[in-house]
């Protein structure tokens, strides 16, 4: 049976939820016009003002704000009501560059709360579950956000944050927690400790995992529910609009549903501008129309995707975004071509390769060179030396076909690749350029 | 009748074979015999134990993988011609030997051969039938 946080706004009928963009918008635009002179100036250069925004149709007409501007603004350039008024801020791990530092007033906070909220009930949640929440606590949206989420639901929570393994397995086991939320590559972990330790899916009493905050792939999914006994669910988010539960995965799991009362989603050309139909691939763009302290109007997230409103069979009426190829920040530029990590790590799951990998670019002579480092497994190792090579030409071949490119697969020693606990470092590029 | 090889993935760069080794100075294992085998990133180190089990468990607990491959060890007279004679048997029953290498004994004048063999049975038979002792598991810890 599915469940809902809610109904009423999740399942609304379109001409509801239109009606809802359409107000929000016109009166967030107000808002950010006499609030936030970084972006008025913006709507001034473009020749726009209040008045040209009626409805969810004129949105197109606004101007863009990339992660730049973030930088540009930072720290309080973007915020639109006084420093009184927030309660929180919450801000990025800063790997692609200058840390994003996001403002909340208690409303921004609730919002953010409910969403998860409805993402957790979208996994099956409800108050008579235990949430451990294995995301990080503080200033990384990840725990504080699903904590909420947990409390809002009722459920029990265990706020382990991430880190120390055997603590997280205890608690799971010994408090009956059956739903989990971390990233993707953390769980993957606890599984493989889980493993290790002798225990089988049915000793584990977890149902319903909440992994996000890193790109993983279908396969990626499929090994985490097998070794947990659980399914596992997407969810998506960014600092800079909240934190996760921007969207979430219903029993569906094909296709996230985007908390439109509270955002617009856009696909756009990333080299024009223009907006695309549904369904045609193209770079994320978001308007936080609810949000106060940080209002951000269609905010470029460079995650590539698509949109697709075809029914759902969860009821749930919002629009679902396909899962992120990657975030442009992630794509690789290789000899020229764009490699996703995501695209490796289908490749070597579909092959029985372990799920922990790393990718290292570098440049020797000029030329671009794409190292995928794989674990040796007891279950992939023999003693026949030209049986193991052969599996690494069939990987080289395997990632050749999917990339365009050639890689270099280098076989290294089991649990000699760096575990995460937070975002996985799935790629060292050495280039100088 | 056959002697268990242990066979352990290592990583091709300094230090690795050595790591391993000090696992199993640690936990007094004697090598009997040991063999490398490589290409450019990864090798496999093979070797002969006196008590295969207890030696997989303690790498295991190292974090290695290993597997157990069995072999055929044969005594030969440490003479000219000796490795002959044993190649010879294998050549005219058609056996492809994919490895081998050598073991150091304590009996005077006699030398080991260790043999990787596609069929261990079909390999002992025809040494056996020709005269050339082949040792097992409990005779290596005579040596």
């Amino acid at each position: 049976m599915e469940r809902y946080y809610q109904p009423e706004i999740e399942c609304a009928s379109r001409e509801k939820i239109k009606a809802i963009q359409d107000e929000k918008l016109v009166r967030q635009v107000k808002h950010v016009w006499d609030n936030v002179p970084y972006y008025r100036k913006k709507m001034e250069e473009a020749g726009i003002t209040p008045d040209d925004i009626r409805s969810s149709d004129d949105l197109h007409k606004l101007p863009f704000l990339s992660k730049a501007d973030l930088r540009e603004a930072y720290p309080y350039g973007l915020v639109g009501v006084p420093l009184k008024d927030c309660v929180r801020i919450q801000s990025t791990s800063g790997t692609t560059g200058k840390r994003v530092v996001a403002f909340y007033t208690q409303h921004d906070i609730d919002l953010w709360e409910e969403c998860c909220a409805r993402a957790i009930m979208a996994a099956g949640g409800t108050n008579e579950d235990v949430c451990q929440v294995s995301y990080g606590y503080g200033l990384f949206t990840g725990g504080p956000g699903l904590n909420g989420g947990s409390h809002k639901v009722g459920c029990l929570t265990i706020p382990t944050s991430s880190g120390n393994t055997e603590r997280q397995i205890m608690f799971i086991r010994d408090l009956n927690a059956t739903i989990l939320c971390c990233t993707p590559s953390y769980a993957a972990y606890l599984g493989e400790s889980m493993k290790e330790m002798g225990l089988k899916p049915e000793d584990i009493p977890l149902k319903a995992g909440i992994f996000g905050a890193e790109a993983w792939s279908e396969e990626m999914r499929h090994d985490i529910e097998n070794t947990l006994g659980i399914k596992a669910y997407d969810i998506y988010g960014l600092t800079e609009l909240s934190g996760p539960g921007v969207s979430f995965e219903c029993s569906a799991q094909s296709g996230m549903h985007i908390n439109e009362d509270h955002f617009i989603a856009e696909i756009i050309d990333p080299e024009s501008g223009e907006v695309l139909p549904d369904g045609e691939q193209g770079e994320l763009v978001f308007t936080s129309i609810d949000k106060e302290a940080f209002p951000l109007l269609r905010y470029r997230t460079r995650d590539v995707c698509s949109l697709s409103r075809e029914k759902c069979s969860c009821g749930r009426t919002h629009v679902k975004m396909m899962k992120p190829k990657g975030r442009t920040d992630d794509m690789l530029i290789i000899r020229g071509v764009n490699v996703f990590p995501s695209q490796i790590e289908t490749v070597l799951l579909n092959k029985g390769y372990p799920a922990n990998y790393q990718i290292v670019v570098d440049r020797v002579n000029n030329t671009d060179t794409l190292d995928v480092q794989v674990e040796m497994t007891q279950e992939m190792f023999t003693d026949n030396l030209g049986e193991i090579t052969a599996r690494q030409r069939e990987l080289i071949e395997g990632l050749k076909s999917m990339l365009g490119i050639k890689a270099q697969v280098t076989l290294v020693a089991p649990k000699s690749i760096t575990r995460s606990e937070g975002k996985a470092v799935r790629v060292i590029d050495k280039r100088k350029i | 009748m056959d002697i268990k090889q242990i066979s352990v993935f290592l990583e091709n760069k300094p230090g690795t074979l050595n790591d391993m080794t000090r696992v199993l100075t640690e936990h007094n294992v004697d090598l009997r015999a040991l063999s490398l085998a490589e290409t450019t990133d990864f090798g496999i180190a093979r070797f002969i134990v006196g008590d295969v089990l207890d030696t997989v468990n303690i790498l295991k607990e190292a974090g290695y993988v290993s597997s157990l491959t069995p072999v055929v060890v044969a005594e030969v007279e440490d003479e000219p011609g000796a490795l002959n004679k044993v190649l010879q048997v294998f050549t005219d029953h058609s056996i492809n030997v994919e490895y081998m290498y050598a073991m150091l004994g304590s009996r005077e004048g006699k030398a080991y051969m260790i043999f990787r063999v596609q069929d261990s049975m079909k390999a002992t038979g025809a040494l056996l039938t020709n005269g050339i002792r082949i040792l097992d598991q409990e005779s290596l810890s005579e040596l």
